[in-house]
């Protein structure tokens, strides 16, 4: 499907409330936190990430999507050890870019989903070593294969999860 | 202006939040060694989130006694009864080891060495995770109102886990050893070479500072050192898994953590470390025959040989010492008489009274004419009463003993 630009008309822009606007967040945060505890391999999802960029794609409004990434990245810092902003900068980083692309192609099939979320994946992780390693001086490995591989495991889980938060929608 | 306000609107919202995120690790990088305080945002967001983890802990840990306490009881009876006759070999070997601990001891005196020692824990639960395979922490329920404090190390019965990073009012965070910016103090516990132990970001833990002309082997045990301050001098860390050439002139360990960090319930922190002299006295020696003569009354005795002693005045210690040829060689003490006897020196435990009831102790030259089974009157006779089934007359050559047989000058019977 080629891509083209699309006025602010023709693109749906959705809306949600309150309580899922600040619920949906807190609740990825919380699982975040605590199933890595019973499943260590939970560790490699990002839910966080995966609730910026459908909160980004489903506004399609460049501030919003990167306060809401700036501020659940905050959120997410508080909870390790690591300074907080680290992930707070990537994933405002990530939220106005989703956003942004929002606005000009349609992502609402599965296949642009899994493309988008992989592709935000990636950038978030770059996003992150560039802050860790330059600005705070963390030892910091990356690791292509792993990188890739949690990309695509996320939008595996970004895509059933995208559909399960679609019934929130509200059109504006 | 309006028209370029309005045109770049959300690139400078942008620039704008990312330069307040920017300043503020600003902030932070530069007072990363104050570790007495915290964030309030950090404190907002764990305050938040904690108790919905503490309620759900207590939900889980509720179902899961309730199921294993009142329903799953199956196999409980067999299994007391195996844990028991494991208490009573435990306290058996604890015998031997206190000696050992004693002889070390007394050495240490000598050299007035000091010695770290846990006076006092604090139990706790664990009840959430980072979340991030970047920062491996977790959250236990103990914080400030338990006296809790940074720095303090935090243990399993089966090795050490990590360090307290910070502390909250009623929850702590704990900086597990598999993490990149984790340091341990380690010793390699047979050629007692010292290293320090890190995690790397994939997770694993590897012991650095060891040069390659040193020989380490996979499957050795290593400890703490003690050096740096945290951990006590001791505490099992983990056992190398892998041994190979890293950087510059060391040695890449790689090593497996003692305790399981993926599968933490509770742990103890260690809140008071006692540093002082060893003791010189202990208290006396209590041996192995006192201990099976206080035997639990729900263990069965074995009937073959509880039988053949019943027939003649045996004294109490007499009696089951002699069952310890036939015992000793199933239990798995085995494998660790040779430590044993290397610590002890021949010349000095011969001074002392020898322990009948510690089977890997054979001292040497002490009277070993004594135990000849010529001398057929009162103790020689007691044990080859014991091994006779049929409780005839004692006979000269032993039946029951088959290791006095075979190891004819090793005075293995009765105290003397």
């Amino acid at each position: 499907m080629p891509i083209t630009y699309t006025s602010g008309e023709q693109v749906e822009v959705y809306r949600f409330n309150w309580p899922i606007t600040i619920g949906v967040p807190a609740t990825a945060l919380f699982l975040q936190a605590w199933l890595p505890r019973y499943f260590p391999a939970f560790a490699m999802l990002d839910l966080p990430l995966l609730v910026t960029i459908f909160f980004a794609i489903s506004r399609r409004n460049p501030v919003s999507g990167l306060l809401t990434g700036g501020a659940i990245g905050v959120f997410q810092d508080a909870l390790t050890s690591l300074p907080i902003g680290i992930n707070g900068i990537s994933k405002t980083v990530v939220g106005y870019a989703a956003s942004s692309l929002g606005v000009r192609l349609d992502v609402e099939n599965a296949g642009a989903r899994l493309l988008v979320t992989v592709v935000f994946c990636v950038v978030n992780k770059i996003v992150y070593f560039v802050v860790a390693h330059l600005l705070v001086n963390l030892t910091v490995q990356w690791s292509w294969p792993h990188e890739l591989w949690s990309a695509l495991i996320n939008a595996i889980v970004g895509v059933f999860l995208f559909f399960a938060l679609d019934r929130f929608k509200q059109r504006t | 202006m309006e028209s370029v306000l309005g045109r770049y609107k959300n690139l400078i919202v942008l620039v704008g939040v990312l330069f307040a995120q920017v300043l503020g690790l600003a902030v932070q990088v530069k007072r990363t060694t104050d570790t007495q305080s915290s964030r309030l945002i950090r404190i907002w967001a764990v305050d938040s989130v904690t108790p919905f983890e503490k309620m759900l802990n207590w939900m889980h840990g509720g179902s899961w006694n309730l199921w294993h306490n009142y329903i799953y009881l199956r196999g409980v009876r067999a299994e007391n009864r195996g844990l028991k006759a494991e208490i009573e070999r435990l306290r058996l070997e604890q015998v031997r080891l206190n000696e050992d601990a004693a002889q070390a001891r007394r050495l240490q005196a000598l050299f007035a060495f000091k010695e770290q020692f846990i006076s006092q824990t604090v139990a706790a639960q664990v009840i959430g995770s980072g979340g991030s395979e970047q920062s491996r922490i977790i959250y236990i329920d103990k914080g400030e109102s338990s006296g809790l404090k940074p720095d303090m190390a935090v243990i399993t019965v089966d090795g050490i886990v990590g360090k307290i990073l910070r502390v909250f009012r009623s929850t702590s965070q704990v900086l597990l050893i598999d993490d990149q910016s984790s340091g341990v103090g380690g010793i390699l516990e047979t050629t007692r070479l010292q290293g320090i132990v890190r995690g790397t970001r994939s997770g694993e833990v590897v012991l650095e500072h060891i040069m390659t002309d040193n020989p380490v082997q996979a499957g050795e045990l290593v400890r703490t050192s003690g050096g740096d301050r945290i951990f006590p001098k001791g505490l099992p860390v983990g056992t190398v898994t892998r041994v190979g050439n890293g950087p510059d002139l060391f040695l890449s360990i790689l090593i497996r953590p003692a305790a399981n960090l993926n599968k933490l319930e509770e742990v103890l922190v260690v809140t008071k470390l006692v540093e002082q002299e060893p003791n010189q006295l202990e208290t006396g020696p209590v041996r192995a025959a006192d201990i099976l003569a206080q035997r639990l009354p729900s263990v069965p005795d074995k009937p073959a040989t509880n039988d053949a002693t019943k027939g003649t005045d045996s004294p109490a210690p007499s009696a089951p010492v002699a069952k310890k040829p036939a015992e000793a060689a199933s239990t798995p003490i085995a494998p660790t008489p040779p430590k044993a006897i290397q610590k002890i020196s021949p010349g000095q435990q011969s001074a002392s009274s020898p322990k009948p009831g510690s089977p890997a102790v054979k001292p040497t030259g002490s009277a070993p004419g004594a135990l000849k089974p010529a001398t057929e009157k009162s103790p020689p006779p007691a044990p080859i009463q014991v091994l006779d089934p049929t409780g005839s007359a004692p006979k000269p050559k032993p039946v029951a003993p088959p290791a006095d047989a075979t190891q004819p000058a090793q005075p293995q019977d009765g105290p003397q």
